[in-house]
């Protein structure tokens, strides 16, 4: 699997322990933890003292660590399906509810076709098999990013929604700064 | 009706330009079909037992002259010179060519049109009373709220990938005509004691497998609040709702399995976060919307001139068609005009490129260029003046559009069945047209009075049987169709769902099966009774009875 993250492909520094009883990375390395990793070893993974990142299934709302939400570093929110859409909404809550500013990362089944959806929720890492040169799936992904920019949702993501653009226009128009 | 400005406009272009780098994908093979799949049904291009079918969204089904103009040509075109009017309120192709969509869909766009969200599971187009501002019961134009929700739900990033597709439904008059209670939400336009509009807000209602009437979760909800509010219930459900199991995962399964109580809360609750946030619309933008939807230039008119009250004594057959196809205008001198669809011995919800054509032409005649499509398949002129009436419906006559039936028994919805759609077990519309003619003579319809007949060609419940004063369902009975009856169905404000009378019928059998009880019903009612409320009086048994009887 590549990663994909600020429009660049980046080398993965993480590593994933899903199973309670796996062992840990050596201490100096960054380990994203399930949920259930996260709840049985608390102690000793805060104790570790580097980067630590939780992982979600689809099933499991970040409602349950909203107070530990300073211990992460990075979220992996799953996507076991890419119909299955309950990632899309705990991004949002991680982002606008919580104040969430560490990195969001979609795993799982994330297709092109859904990328766009996914940074408006808040996504700022993908997942993306890593298949041909890393150049072509990047030109890939800036395409599939840039197909609509018209948007009439508030969302966490930096798009301004259509109605403010409309609100916008008005005022420049009233105030003569129409161009 | 709204206008799309600059923005709507980029936003369906883009559209376009998006699925037809899809489409060359797949026709180039970069795609298989299995990944085009998703891609397509987002476009409403679904792939039927013969054919592909674009589905084409219309807006709380109002259309413009120009709009209904480009759908013929689009029929003629690109299909076989016709098109379906669903009971959602869209239109259907059924044989574009997959290489031809791309285009479709740009002369869709060219016209303010789309097919964006018509089928995947996401938030489908919002439907609203085919009377919508013309009512004289009604509090507010439902349209406005629904054009604020198509924009709102128009691809909605975090709302695109649901647990099953979701419906809403506006109505802001007393007399429901919308269905609201058998949508996922239904919203009803409401004043409370200090006269603030707002909505009572209704969840989880729906037909299908598992029929049911929804649940006021709110009495009012002011109306500044109509997005957040839709927000916090879309996403609790995409966080809650089934995806173990299709056919539990719209909404009223959540609401049911959770209860109402507890659904209201966790809504309530979610609301609370987020209701004073930037989700709902600044009050200088829905004032926009709203200017799009103000009243066309009514004249001062007289109710009933003298002329119009003429041709109705002199003239019987355009009393009848007046006495069933017009409905009362809230200006005096003006009337609502149904065009039914559903000619004897048709297909139910049908128009050839022609008829489209002649109906667009006399919507710019007669009623502001304006036309509605309602969800029982017929068609709509929302403001025809009463001295107009007989040259108009003398021209829809020329064009066999001037059927005096609107909800008689021959008004009936049929789904497209097993003729076209790939789910069937039966077919719809040889029953929908083999009753039309058993019951062909006006006369006759007229005496047996309203009654809404429909037709699903299986349980996933597009003719809305459920809901019927008669209901009819095809199944499958060892790979025969066979047809099972449901009675006391209403979709309106006092919303029921029909009762299976008994052991379904063979296709042969179902025309008798209809007659045998609407003649039950003749027999039984007291003065003035419509068929519901004798079936309300006496229950299934009399039907039983003389259908099953003597065996
Ligand atoms: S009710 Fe069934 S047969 Fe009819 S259109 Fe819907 S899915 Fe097809």
């Amino acid at each position: 699997m590549a990663i994909i993250k600020h429009s660049q492909v980046v080398e993965d520094p993480w590593t994933t322990v899903t199973a309670v009883d796996d062992p840990l990375p050596s201490n100096d390395q960054p380990v994203i933890v399930s949920l259930a990793r996260w709840q049985a070893d608390r102690a000793a993974l805060i104790a570790r003292r580097s980067p630590l990142g939780l992982r979600l299934s689809s099933a499991e709302s970040p409602a349950v660590v909203a107070d530990d939400l300073a211990y992460f570093e990075l979220f992996a929110l799953e996507f076991p399906a890419f119909t299955d859409g309950r990632a899309y909404s705990h991004a949002r809550l991680l982002r606008e509810r919580y104040g969430y500013s560490g990195e969001i990362r979609a795993v799982g089944h994330v297709l092109r076709d859904q990328l766009i959806f996914m940074r408006r929720c808040g996504f700022d890492a993908f997942e993306v098999p890593r298949s041909g040169d890393a150049a072509a799936a990047l030109a890939q992904f800036q395409a599939a990013l840039s197909e609509i920019d018209v948007w009439y949702q508030t969302a966490p993501d930096a798009q301004t929604p259509v109605f403010a653009r409309r609100q916008h226009m008005s005022e420049a128009f009233l105030n003569g700064t129409a161009g | 009706m709204y206008r799309y400005d600059e923005f709507d406009q980029r936003l369906v272009d883009q559209r376009v330009a998006q699925f037809r780098d899809q489409v060359a994908r797949r026709l180039s093979g970069e795609l298989t079909e299995d990944e085009f799949k998703p891609l397509r049904l987002m476009n409403g291009l679904y792939l039927q037992l013969h054919a592909y079918m674009l589905r084409v969204a219309i807006p709380y089904g109002t259309l413009s002259s120009r709009q209904l103009h480009q759908l013929a040509h689009i029929a003629r075109r690109y299909d076989r010179g016709f098109a379906h009017f669903t009971t959602r309120q869209n239109i259907q192709y059924n044989w574009p060519r997959l290489e031809d969509t791309p285009d479709i869909l740009a002369e869709l766009a060219s016209v303010e049109m789309h097919a964006i969200q018509t089928s995947g599971n996401c938030i489908r187009n919002t439907t609203a009373d085919q009377y919508a501002g013309v009512a004289a019961d009604e509090v507010e134009d439902p349209r406005i709220h629904a054009e604020v929700i198509r924009q709102w739900s128009t691809l909605h990033p975090e709302f695109s990938f649901l647990p099953r597709k979701f419906k809403i439904a506006v109505t802001g008059a007393q007399h429901d005509r919308a269905a609201i209670r058998v949508h996922d939400i239904g919203l009803v336009i409401r004043r409370d004691a200090n006269a603030n509009v707002g909505f009572e807000v209704v969840v989880g209602g729906g037909l299908g497998r598992t029929p049911m009437v929804g649940k006021t979760i709110r009495e009012f909800l002011p109306k500044q609040y109509l997005l957040s509010y839709l927000e916090a219930i879309l996403r609790v459900y995409n966080q809650l709702g089934r995806r173990d199991n299709k056919y539990k995962a719209r909404v009223k399964i959540l609401v049911h399995e959770t209860g109402v109580e507890e659904f209201t809360e966790m809504v309530e609750t979610e609301w609370r976060h987020i209701r004073d946030g930037a989700i709902d619309l600044p009050a200088e933008e829905v004032a926009r919307i709203r200017a799009y939807f103000a009243a066309p230039d009514y004249q001062t008119l007289s109710a009933a001139p003298p002329e119009y009250t003429a041709k109705l004594a002199a003239d019987p057959t355009f009393a009848d068609w007046v006495r069933t196809n017009i409905a009362a205008h809230k200006v005096p001198g003006y009337a609502i005009v149904n065009i039914s669809l559903k000619p004897i011995g048709g297909i139910p919800g049908d128009a050839t490129a022609d008829q489209m054509d002649a109906i667009a032409d006399l919507a710019a005649l007669y009623s502001d260029r304006e036309i509605r499509v309602t969800h029982e398949q017929n068609l709509v002129l929302p403001y025809v003046r009463q001295t107009d009436l007989y040259l108009l419906w003398q021209e829809l006559r020329r064009q066999g559009l001037a059927t005096a039936n609107l909800n008689l028994i021959s008004d009936i919805i049929a789904c497209p069945g097993l003729d076209y759609c790939a789910l069937a077990n039966a077919r719809s519309i040889p029953v929908a047209q083999q009753i039309s003619e058993r019951f062909a003579d006006l006369k006759r319809q007229h005496d047996i009075g309203e009654l809404r007949l429909k037709i699903s060609g299986c349980i996933n419940a597009c003719g809305h049987h459920h809901v019927g004063n008669i209901g009819i369902l095809g199944v499958d009975r060892r790979g025969e169709e066979y047809y099972q009856i449901t009675l006391g169905g209403t979709p309106d404000e006092q919303a029921a769902i029909g009762t299976i009378v008994g052991p379904a019928f063979a296709s042969d059998q179902v025309v008798d099966a209809v007659e045998t009880i609407v003649d039950t019903y003749v027999g039984q009612r007291q003065d003035g009774e419509l068929f519901i409320d004798t079936y309300r009086r006496i229950g299934n048994a009399p039907f039983k009875e003389s259908l099953y009887g003597n065996h």
